[in-house]
């Protein structure tokens, strides 16, 4: 494991509702290495894509409140200044979007959107910024990098799209990478060779890749650490394997289960009841899953739930997965 | 004899140009495929995009206009408008699409939405009417105070089982579910897809399940064809793709799912890598010298594969 | 390129000919005939019925409209009942003005509006923008012809800073001389005009910068690093102009057909006033002449509006 990158402690970020300000990312702690590939996974709404954007600067702070403490190479950035970030954004830490075609800009050519980040990063010459911009595009594994550079987005096929928003956020070889669903609007065989793409740069740069997703493959084909998120908090983190072969926390067992199994086709398949509360309606104190868990009696959750750290570098949220075990006696 | 036959279906598309905009190509979305759905069975399609599988469903149910080929009902040509009307087709045809928000009416009631196919192919009493809606939303998972919601007011999962419930209020004897989960999260696509199932037990109805998502597919049907450049490449049963793929394209498909066991992550992707190899240096062989996919060879019973002919004499 | 323009005007034909079937049914319909105009209570019946033949007006009607479009190609549109002039010689100096004025007023609207949809989409939510649509919900109740009046009487004639009628002054001599007059005399109708167009624009216009901030693309521009002002005017400007670009063919062509109120008011020789004069006087002679321009104007517009849009928006092929 390579040296300590971002360290995020008791983050929260509120967005307001009306006149009130609700957290969308409730007391959220981490930690991502050098030559690491972190995977924060939970459904839609849990807050994985707000805790992206806190950290890279990208939220609306008319409309957002965030605190607690982000450090970065020995910055703190929250509460940095706009000028700070747009420093930091394009040279230390890249961001690649889920949907590759609204990424990009539609009236400009590739070579433009690319050498756009070197434009605001280094002094290079108009030459040397060309050159580096076919460099990329050949690194990132497009044929022919001369036409395509020379082509508008939607010339291009949704994979190839996705390589040049990654060519665009390595193009100053950054030491944090953030990928938001990268693989979700592309098809399984694209999907895989932008995965293995991820993984060679995050070799080759040595960066730091958080990789945010909803997809349990993705995590497990592809993280070495993952962070479980469930309305706004995280509920488990570990290494990959603790995750999938020892998960703890109910909710992620439950996500576990779910999945369609190779050996038990047509079966009923594991639906976690209920639904995530919406954001005004969120509880404050207890554990959050509790409710999609009804038969686990209520003295099995904290009032207060904190984190526990049952073996070593593994963490979960509440006591309740020390009883947990599903409505049919399971235990995983 | 099967509930659905598709035979030799072709829908092209002319690409026009040039001064005079004339047709000087087609886009060959579907090219002449062939398959057949039993009752009370679930079919699978599987394709990435632009496969051509998504235009299938929509000739089935009339929403795209043919090129050549059959379609049968019961034995009974619709491949026409006039004679999908003389066998209540529409009816007995309904589907269930993607994105559950833009295919719901904003601006009609749950109540309403799901009342509109009823009203227009059965003559029910308003009481009978409520009872019926009613029935269905509870079928579905949904209750009574949700009849006078609008579509918005609901979660995409709650969505997805409203388009389940308007899809079979007709007693439809076919439904053409066209990627129903892929916008769904986990474990509110498991709630949609059992679903899904107990209603296909409780009234015998056949889906057309088209799909990118190779999970979900071995999981929902029996019976399944992989589509690439508008025609198939193979077909048959589960255990037919899934355990013994013959095609160099289902070979790689079923390699870029990816692993959800951990400890063989390595394995796998060399095993990935290695098809991967053989599909850039083979693929020529499986297809012919326009690209298209080569006609189909039975091998057994079930499975059929768009293998070159050298290599079925071979086996 | 040039192909697909040709194209587009190849395709034109025929909905000019419709247009123009239509125009000549609506003639045929109107009372008079090209003699009207000149009939005296000195005319000899028996002569005027030599004429109508010579005319050609006893044709059958489709050799009438072949003879009437083969005229109109040669810029013969028949005479003026009401100015005894042929319509072209009417129609022609007025189109001169008011293809000035309008030039002008197009100008000065995306002028104004352009800048105030961009500081309204830009700082959304504050009280600049909260000013700006307060100006343009005013701009958008006043009735034009209300404004138009009073400005009139405000400019005209309280303060007499500007002309309150006609294109050009008398005395003017000289090529600077007489644009300077010209100028002079728009001003007031121009700046008038332009300030009450400008609803659409800057409407349109601000909720294409709101909905093109929170695009991806955008997103994509800050996480490059590039900062907030070139963000800005790189990227969210140009995307957001394409629908006003895009709508730029059909004002052009839409307001050379002149404006109805302000030519009237102003008593500003054009082909709106010269349009609203005929019908008072039923002079169906020039009236058909005009119908028959604007039909072409607007489909001219059209064309306009496809070509700017192709040469800005590279989605938009043009082989």
């Amino acid at each position: 494991m390579g040296e300590e990158l971002l360290t995020i402690d008791h983050l929260h970020t509120a967005f307001k509702h009306g006149t009130e300000y609700y957290d969308a990312v409730d007391d959220v702690s981490l930690k991502i290495h050098k030559d690491e590939i972190l995977a924060i996974v939970g459904e839609s709404g849990c807050g994985k894509t707000t805790l992206a954007k806190s950290i890279i600067g990208l939220h609306d702070l008319k409309r957002t409140k965030i605190s607690g403490h982000i450090g970065f190479e020995n910055e703190e950035l929250v509460g940095a200044s706009p000028a700070k970030f747009d420093k930091l954004r394009g040279s230390e830490m890249g961001m690649i979007f889920q949907d590759p075609l609204a990424a990009l800009n539609p009236l400009m050519r590739v070579e433009d959107q690319v050498r756009e980040v070197l434009d605001y990063h280094t002094n290079y010459s108009a030459e040397k910024k060309h050159k580096i911009v076919l460099e990329l595009l050949d690194q990132v594994g497009l044929e022919n990098p001369e036409r395509v550079a020379r082509q508008f987005p939607h010339e291009l096929s949704g994979g190839m799209r996705q390589r040049i928003i990654i060519a665009i956020a390595i193009a100053c070889k950054p030491e944090l990478i953030i990928a938001d669903e990268p693989t979700t609007a592309l098809d399984v065989t694209i999907q895989a060779q932008i995965l293995d793409l991820l993984r060679t740069i995050q070799t080759q740069n040595h960066a730091g890749i958080i990789l945010i997703t909803h997809d349990l493959g993705v995590v497990a084909d592809t993280a070495d650490e993952v962070v479980v998120m469930y309305a706004g908090q995280v509920v488990e983190r570990g290494s990959v394997s603790q995750i999938f072969n020892h998960p703890l926390h109910p909710y992620t067992r439950s996500l576990l289960k779910s999945i369609p199994q190779a050996d038990h086709p047509g079966d009923r398949l594991y639906a976690i009841e209920g639904s995530v509360p919406p954001l005004t309606k969120m509880p404050h104190d207890g554990c959050r899953f509790a409710p999609r868990i009804p038969w686990v009696p209520e003295s099995a959750h904290e009032k207060k739930p904190t984190m526990h750290e049952p073996e070593e570098g593994h963490y979960v949220l509440c006591t309740c997965y020390q009883s947990f075990k599903f409505e049919n006696g399971e235990a995983v | 004899m099967s509930l659905v036959e598709i035979k030799d279906l072709k829908v092209h598309y002319p690409i026009r140009s040039g001064f005079f905009n004339r047709i000087h190509d087609y886009v060959y979305a579907v090219d002449g495929v062939n398959f057949e759905i039993e009752p009370g069975q679930t079919y699978g399609l599987i394709g990435e995009t632009g496969s051509g599988k998504t235009t299938i469903g929509r000739s089935i149910i009339g929403l795209e206009k043919i090129t050549s080929g059959q379609i049968l009902f019961n034995g009974k040509d619709v491949s026409t408008k006039r004679e999908r009307k003389a066998v209540h087709y529409n009816r007995d045809v309904q589907m269930i699409f993607q994105d559950s928000l833009s295919s719901l009416n904003p601006k009609k009631r749950i109540y309403d939405i799901i009342a509109e196919p009823l009203r227009n192919f059965e003559k029910l009493s308003d009481t009978e009417e409520k009872h019926r809606v009613r029935e269905l939303l509870d079928t579905v998972g949904l209750g009574d105070d949700d009849l006078f919601k609008y579509p918005f007011e609901f979660s995409g999962g709650q969505r997805q089982r409203i388009g389940v419930a308007r899809a079979i209020s007709t007693n439809p004897k076919l439904v053409i579910a066209d990627e129903p989960v892929s916008a769904l999260d986990l474990s509110v696509q498991a709630q949609v897809l059992n679903y899904m199932q107990e209603i296909q037990k409780q009234f015998n109805i056949s889906y057309l399940f088209i799909s990118h998502d190779l999970g979900v597919v071995r999981h929902m049907c029996d019976s399944m064809a992989i589509m690439h450049r508008g025609r198939f490449v193979e077909l048959g049963t589960r255990d037919d793709i899934y355990n013994h793929p013959q095609h160099i394209y289902t070979k790689r498909l079923l390699a870029a799912i990816p692993d959800i066991n951990v400890d063989q992550r390595e394995v796998h992707r060399k095993h990935r890598k290695e098809v991967e190899k053989v599909f850039d240096t083979e693929q020529s062989r499986y297809y012919d010298k326009n690209g298209r996919v080569l006609p189909l060879q039975q091998i057994s019973e079930t499975h059929s594969v768009a293998l070159p002919e050298d290599q079925v004499k071979g086996e | 390129m040039w192909k697909t323009i040709l194209r587009r005007v190849v395709i034109m034909i025929p909905q000019i000919v419709i247009l123009s079937l239509l125009v000549f049914i609506l003639a045929k319909f109107m009372p008079g005939d090209p003699f009207t105009g000149s009939i005296t209570p000195q005319t000899d019946a028996s002569q005027l019925h030599a004429l109508k033949v010579q005319a050609g007006l006893y044709d059958p009607w489709y050799t009438q409209y072949v003879h009437w479009v083969v005229n109109m190609f040669h810029g013969d549109f028949g005479t003026s009942y009401q100015f005894k002039e042929p319509v072209m010689a009417v129609i022609g100096g007025r189109a001169v003005n008011t293809l000035w004025l309008s030039l002008f007023t197009v100008i000065l609207t995306y002028l104004i509006a352009i800048p105030l949809g961009l500081l309204a989409g830009r700082y959304e939510d504050t009280n600049l923008d909260r000013g700006i649509m307060f100006f343009n919900y005013v701009t958008y109740a006043i009735p034009l012809f209300v404004f138009l009046v009073l400005g009139l009487w405000l400019f005209g004639y309280v303060l007499g800073w500007f002309p309150s009628g006609g294109s050009i002054s008398l005395s003017a001599n000289g090529f600077f001389g007489n644009a300077l007059s010209r100028l002079y005399h728009m001003i007031l109708p121009g700046v008038l005009t332009a300030l009450l167009s400008t609803t659409s624009t800057v409407q349109y216009l601000r909720s294409e910068i709101v909905d093109q901030k929170h695009q991806d693309m955008v997103a994509t521009a800050r996480a490059k690093g590039v900062p907030e002002r070139k963000v800005f005017s790189r990227h969210i400007l140009r995307n957001s102009l394409l629908p006003i670009a895009a709508f730029m063919g059909y004002s052009i062509t839409g307001l050379l057909g002149g404006s109805v109120f302000v030519e009237q008011i102003f008593v500003y020789p054009g082909m709106g006033q010269l349009f609203l004069n005929s019908i008072s006087n039923r002079d169906f002679s020039v009236i058909t002449a005009l119908v028959m321009i604007y039909g072409i104007l607007a489909l001219f517009g059209t064309l306009l509006s496809d070509i700017i849009m192709s040469i800005v928006d590279p989605r938009i092929r043009i082989k």
